[in-house]
């Protein structure tokens, strides 16, 4: 036995073990919420992060480059020179960095889009044909006919909902109407070559791409642009990544380099929504634990009332006292915050690999072209947030017992049996 | 040399509409050194004076003076001090921390009042060797018999060297011999370290061991006189 381990230590540890099957049971309700929390922490980050990754992938990607007017202003007008030879030279440039990075520069306009028979207002993106494929999902979505390979092509691939709408199928005509940048008279027709389905109606309805070389021509754009897209290989590497690009970007003063946040701001604030949902069930299942912490050790105080009287006669202050019943809650928060951690990210990290997925999920996942699994994502913020909180409500919750002891008289306490 | 001078201690208790008399009008002096035996009746104050003397409770009225502190006018914290390293305490029984070893017991008291380690470690063992508890120093209490239980809260309250030591009923658990050999231990300790005793009991025996005899009644002292130490040998009364 080691004589060095502080007496008060030692009697903490022990005291823990007069009544074992008690402290087991509340260490128990740590591991099991601890366990329970980072679990569903690191599911709901990877829900999130799967989430934002679908979003972004759909369509608006990591980062974008805009004229500076732009992304308060979506205007035609608002647009600038060389969009190509500058996502050339971006994704060059990322390139001999060692960035993996990628870049597709697109147009926006809009347009009145006719078939023989009907007539519809469309969101007209042009594209990148060869880089589009690799900053969007969209491409991959085409389930019927084929993408364009050709940056001139006079092509179009549409929503499944709006070729229902228009009653056209691949290989039909559609009349394109607008006005050009100039503020000309935009017209042009264009076969469809593509149906895609992104499970999102709104933008099966609402949305085409045209090739971006056909687009200049039709909108009279020039060489001009809206945005170019650049995406990271992983989230977190997006502020690095936009780092990188703005001083590449350096000398174009009418640009700017907006990240996700600020492109699609709603995404934010409905993981915000969530996170706040999600946290006032672990609130509960926090102040659960911190209950049970609170009546094991007012039990715990209460039964030996009669030895902290001999302990104060001894000279002992109320202080050290307190700090005692403090000690063995640390001592049993420290072993509920381990185990539960270690075994909640045991579980979290198990899940990481195989993937978690419930009853119904593949269904829905293959409705809405999402994942068929969650792979809960681990960090140590995932870990340590939820045994953390507990960790800090079992030391607060003891402070009630052991602040009862600042009002203990020696005499009657040790009169108490 | 004085150990303590009480004056007039006055202490009632309320229970209900009923006030009852714990001490009426207590005044002794008791020197340094002394071996001092409170006898009397169920009920006649004797606990109450004691907690009075160790400042574990406050009477109503009158003074109290250990050495020259006026410990009836201490605040909690500077009280607390006092019992750690000028009183020690010896009650009736259960007076050790049940999770602690009688060496831990001992060392206790002595980690509050800021020890090291090593001249812990070195007084405990003397003490438990002088005491009789040799050898068992690393057993719990609940492995220790009720005489040696008292034998170690003993080592305890002597330990730091008090001025005082207070003993309530110590032999009230124990059987006739243990309980001779136990005041043949407070006697040989007053002896050789010159620490006063003062102790509570009824046991006409132990009785026997006091310098000096104090009856009480009623919260009164009745009788106050010196008498020869003279133990009834082992095995008899
Ligand atoms: N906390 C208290 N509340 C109410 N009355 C009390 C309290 N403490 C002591 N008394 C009363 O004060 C009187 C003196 O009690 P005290 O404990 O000093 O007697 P004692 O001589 O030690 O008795 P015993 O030999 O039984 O231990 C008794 O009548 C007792 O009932
Ligand atoms: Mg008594």
């Amino acid at each position: 036995m080691s004589t060095s381990l502080n007496i008060g230590i030692r009697m903490a540890w022990r005291n823990l073990w007069r009544h074992k099957r008690r402290t087991w049971l509340t260490i128990g309700a740590m591991i099991f919420s601890n366990l329970l929390l980072v679990f569903l922490i690191s599911l709901q980050f990877g829900s999130y992060r799967m989430m934002i990754d679908n979003t972004l992938k759909t369509y608006t990607g990591h980062l974008q480059v805009q004229h500076k007017e732009y992304n308060d202003n979506p205007k035609i007008r608002n647009s600038f020179q060389d969009i190509v030879p500058l996502a050339d030279k971006v994704r060059k440039q990322l390139g001999s960095a060692g960035i993996t990075a990628w870049v597709a520069a697109r147009g926006v306009a809009f347009a009145m889009t006719s078939s023989e028979q009907r007539s519809y207002g469309l969101q007209i993106i042009g594209v990148e044909p060869q880089y589009e494929v690799n900053v969007s999902t969209l491409p991959g979505l085409v389930n019927k006919g084929r993408y364009f390979t050709d940056f001139n092509a006079e092509e179009i691939v549409i929503g499944s909902v709006l070729a229902r709408n228009l009653r056209v199928d691949i290989g039909d005509e559609l009349t394109l109407l607008g006005s050009g940048r100039d503020g000309s008279f935009a017209a042009g027709v264009v076969i469809v070559t593509g149906i895609f389905d992104s499970g999102n109606a709104d933008v099966d309805r609402s949305m085409a791409q045209l090739p971006l070389g056909y687009f200049q021509s039709l909108f009279s754009m020039g060489g001009q642009g809206h945005n170019i897209v650049i995406n990271a290989e992983d989230l977190t590497l997006v502020s690095a990544l936009q780092n990188e690009v703005s001083s590449i970007l350096g000398e174009r003063e009418e640009l700017s380099l907006l990240d996700w946040n600020r492109l699609q701001p709603g995404l934010q604030q409905a993981i915000q929504a969530d996170m706040a949902s999600a946290w006032f069930m672990y609130i509960i299942l926090i102040v659960l634990v911190a209950f049970s912490v609170l009546n094991t050790q007012l039990m715990s105080v209460l039964e030996r009332t009669r030895e902290f009287g001999i302990m104060m006669a001894l000279g002992l202050k109320p202080a050290r006292l307190g700090t005692l019943v403090f000690t063995e809650t640390f001592i049993m928060s420290s072993l509920g915050l381990a185990i539960g951690a270690a075994l909640g990210t045991a579980l979290a990290w198990y899940l990481s690999i195989v993937g978690f997925t419930y009853p119904g999920m593949e269904e829905m996942a293959g409705k809405f072209n999402l994942p068929d699994r969650i792979y809960p994502t681990l960090s140590l913020l995932s870990i340590f947030l939820g045994p953390g909180i507990v960790f800090l409500c079992s030391l607060l919750a003891s402070l009630y017992p052991a602040l009862r002891l600042f009002f203990l008289q020696p005499v009657s306490a040790m009169r108490a049996v | 040399m004085t150990s303590i001078v009480c004056k007039d201690l006055c202490k009632t208790f309320q229970q209900g509409d009923e006030t009852i008399i714990g001490l009426d009008n207590v005044s002794i002096t008791i020197e340094r050194g002394d071996f001092v035996c409170l006898s009397g009746p169920s009920g006649s104050g004797k606990t109450t004076l004691l907690n009075a003397m160790g400042g574990l409770d406050t009477p109503d009225s009158g003074e109290i003076t250990i050495g020259d502190v006026r410990i009836d006018e201490l605040g909690k914290g500077p009280l607390a001090d006092m019992r750690l390293h000028n009183i020690g305490f010896v009650f009736q029984a259960y007076n050790l921390i049940p999770v602690l070893t009688a060496r831990e017991n001992v060392e206790f008291v002595m980690q509050v009042g800021g020890m090291s380690a090593a001249e812990r470690s070195k007084r405990s063992f003397k003490i438990l060797k002088e005491v009789g508890l040799e050898g068992m120093e690393d057993r719990r209490p609940a492995h220790l018999s009720g005489g040696q239980q008292q034998r170690v809260a003993v080592a305890r309250a002597i330990v730091s060297q008090p001025t005082l030591v207070l003993a309530d009923e110590p032999t009230a658990n124990l059987d006739t011999v243990t309980s001779s050999q136990l005041m043949d231990l407070l006697v040989e300790l007053n002896q050789h370290h010159n620490i006063t005793f003062v102790i509570a009991t009824h046991d006409i025996r132990v009785m026997k061991y006091a310098k000096r005899l104090i009856k009480m009644e009623d919260g009164k002292i009745i009788s106050d006189e010196a008498q020869s130490q003279s133990p009834i040998p082992l095995g008899e009364g």
